[in-house]
């Protein structure tokens, strides 16, 4: 045998010492790496996978803000769910957080934006700067203050009130979930806009031009060609429309505080109303793990409609 | 649809079509039509930019205007409003909401910065995993998390602190933050990270030195984006804070709002409007840097 041969398939204590024995055909872990990914890990881990874990277990408690079980509460096993179940009010928000996301945000916005994007194409460019410039100032626009700004626009003698016609009535009290939806698309198209905008640009134009060659009316060669073209960027769109919007609280909180009664309770202010206001944070923690199901479930159909060009993208 | 010229109908021939073929359709009422269309699309687009810029108008027009209401009227121009705004504590909340904002997108920044460098560069055990974790944490809502955080804060006395309240905001922007700085730094040609290797740089000095001031656009966004997030934080501050001299602005203006019986429209405005004034800055300064990075533009190629 040769020296190469012995030394190689020797066993590791018989091998020479000179000779390392580890494999250097792949990049070796640095130290320095894991203390440069430590503080992201703690952050991470402790903020969010803990909390995580800690929310599902409280899901199954009885704890309490204040009171008896806050100190030493009981797992209560599928006390909270049953009860949820059974909670007209716990229906009744599910079924608003769908209009309001599905409404104001996946509809409302992505026509809106779509619109806007469109339209955008075909006008003179100081008109579309400008137009876009305030679309976009109502969505940096801090929450709170576009929740007082229609909260007063929307009262009994409000500019809203005054243009539809009805001067007298708080428009908040009567429509509170049409006024919050508007309030919402009002805030969130500017998004819709710019993403869509991006999307219209990529569709290169020569299908367009052959399209139009070929004597197609320009609403034929929108929905039959630009938007089946424009189809993974309008999907990505909604999908974090959809994660943004489930999950929003200050708005409508600032607004009604879920009413009136519970006409706006949508699921994330159901929650904290049960967790601090009524005290029962282990049911809070339920209807919280309720919602993230449900914007799950909304987010697989998204990506069930994406994977035919994440596939392709392989 | 008049005359589609197609490349048929070119005789024989297969060219493409030419300047002669298109003669029969008036040249004139082709580019009029054009230009009329353009002028109702231009109409279409402004009322809808007015039907959005109408409640702004309202809010600047109430901080203006003394006895304020929620209807419209001639401003005064007049700074009374924003006087009792302040009075009413706008100022030390929007002290209370810099702190916030500062000190979480520093400490999101700095962490994100690091991780993204790692992963971006780096051969890390179970990187594939962690992307992966990191990509389904941007999509967590704040919602699920707001129970657990509470309680784990109280038990750790953690509660009623700005600093630690900072240290939640930045977790909830670390993951899009880290997200977006990898996929920045990938981006990045790897040419002068190996050459300073070469010469005997290390990993810190090839961060600061050359990654750093490379991806300086992708920070920026980042550190923009964390800083509004955290800037207008309700929610976690409404929780884990009940001091109230840690009030930052959002909950100020909402005390302010359910204060005092009839709500204030004036100087609510203007407290609105102070409070807003940092973050609108901030976007005018981002979109200047990023030569119109948001902007709404088109039309140009590139």
């Amino acid at each position: 045998m040769t020296a190469l041969a012995e030394t190689v398939l020797a066993e590791p204590q018989d091998r020479p010492k000179d000779r390392p024995s580890r494999r250097n055909d792949r990049e070796r872990v640095r130290p320095s790496t894991f203390l440069w990914l430590s503080p992201a890990t703690a952050l991470l881990v402790g903020l969010f996978l803990i909390p995580t874990g800690y929310a599902i277990y409280l899901g199954f408690t009885n704890m309490e803000l204040l009171g008896p079980y806050a100190q030493h509460f009981n797992f209560t096993g599928m006390a909270n769910f049953n009860r949820m179940v059974h909670d007209p009010v716990f229906w009744t928000s599910v079924k608003l957080t769908l209009i309001f996301v599905i409404g104001s945000g996946i509809i409302a916005q992505t026509v809106l934006g779509l619109a806007l994007a469109l339209l955008g194409q075909r006008v003179h460019v100081t008109v579309r700067a400008s137009v876009g410039a305030i679309v976009i100032l109502a969505w940096v626009l801090p929450e709170i203050a576009v929740a007082f700004i229609w909260y007063a626009f929307s009262q009994a003698g409000g500019t809203l009130s005054d243009l539809v016609g009805k001067s007298g009535t708080d428009l908040l009290s009567t429509v509170p979930l049409l006024i919050v939806c508007v309030a919402n698309t009002w805030r969130g198209t500017a998004f819709s806009m710019l993403i869509l905008s991006a999307g219209l640009r990529s569709v290169p134009e020569e299908v367009d031009e052959a399209a139009q060659l070929e004597g197609a009316s320009y609403w034929r060669r929108l929905f039959r060609v630009t938007l089946p073209i424009m189809r993974p960027t309008i999907m990505v769109n909604m999908l974090l429309i959809t994660i943004g919007t489930i999950s929003d609280f200050t708005l409508i909180y600032a607004m009604t505080q879920g009413g009136p009664g519970t006409e706006t309770a949508i699921l994330p202010v159901y929650m904290y109303i049960q967790a601090f206001t009524f005290n029962a944070l282990g049911y809070g923690s339920a209807i919280a793990l309720a919602l993230v199901l449900i914007g799950a479930l909304l987010s697989i159909v998204y990506i069930r409609q994406l994977r035919p060009e994440l596939k392709r993208a392989q | 649809m008049g005359t589609a010229v197609t490349a048929k109908e070119v005789g024989g021939e297969t060219q493409g079509v030419e300047a002669s073929q298109v003669a029969d359709v008036p040249k004139g009422s082709l580019v009029r039509r054009t230009k009329r269309q353009r002028f109702i699309l231009d109409g279409i687009i402004v009322l809808v930019g007015l039907a959005f810029i109408l409640p702004m108008l309202w809010l600047l027009d109430a901080a203006f205007s003394n006895n304020a209401s929620q209807a419209m009227s001639v401003p005064q121009l007049t700074f009374g409003n924003f006087k009792a705004a302040i009075a009413a504590g706008a100022g030390g909340a929007i002290k209370n909401s810099l702190y916030l904002a500062i000190v979480s997108t520093f400490i999101a920044t700095v962490v994100s910065i690091l991780a993204a460098y790692v992963l971006s560069r780096r051969r890390v055990p179970l990187k594939g995993a962690m992307l992966i974790v990191v990509l389904f944490l941007t999509g967590l809502p704040i919602t699920l998390l707001l129970i657990p955080i509470y309680v784990m804060y109280v038990h750790l006395g953690w509660d009623n602190s700005p600093f630690y309240t900072s240290v939640a905001l930045a977790a909830t922007s670390v993951p899009f933050a880290i997200w977006l700085l990898k996929n920045f730094i990938d981006q990045v040609p790897r040419e002068f990270e190996e050459a300073a290797a070469i010469e005997g740089a290390g990993g810190v000095r090839i961060l600061w030195r050359i990654v750093i001031p490379l991806a300086t656009p992708g920070i920026f966004v980042a550190a923009i984006l964390t800083f509004i997030n955290s800037w207008g934080a309700f929610l976690l501050p409404l929780v884990i804070d009940a001091n109230p001299q840690n009030t930052p602005g959002a909950l100020g203006i909402y005390e302010f709002m359910s204060a005092n019986g009839r709500v204030q429209f004036g100087p609510l405005s203007a407290y609105a409007i102070l409070f807003s004034l940092p973050v609108i800055v901030l976007y005018l300064i981002s979109t200047r840097w990023l030569h119109g990075g948001f902007a709404f533009a088109g039309g140009v190629k590139g």
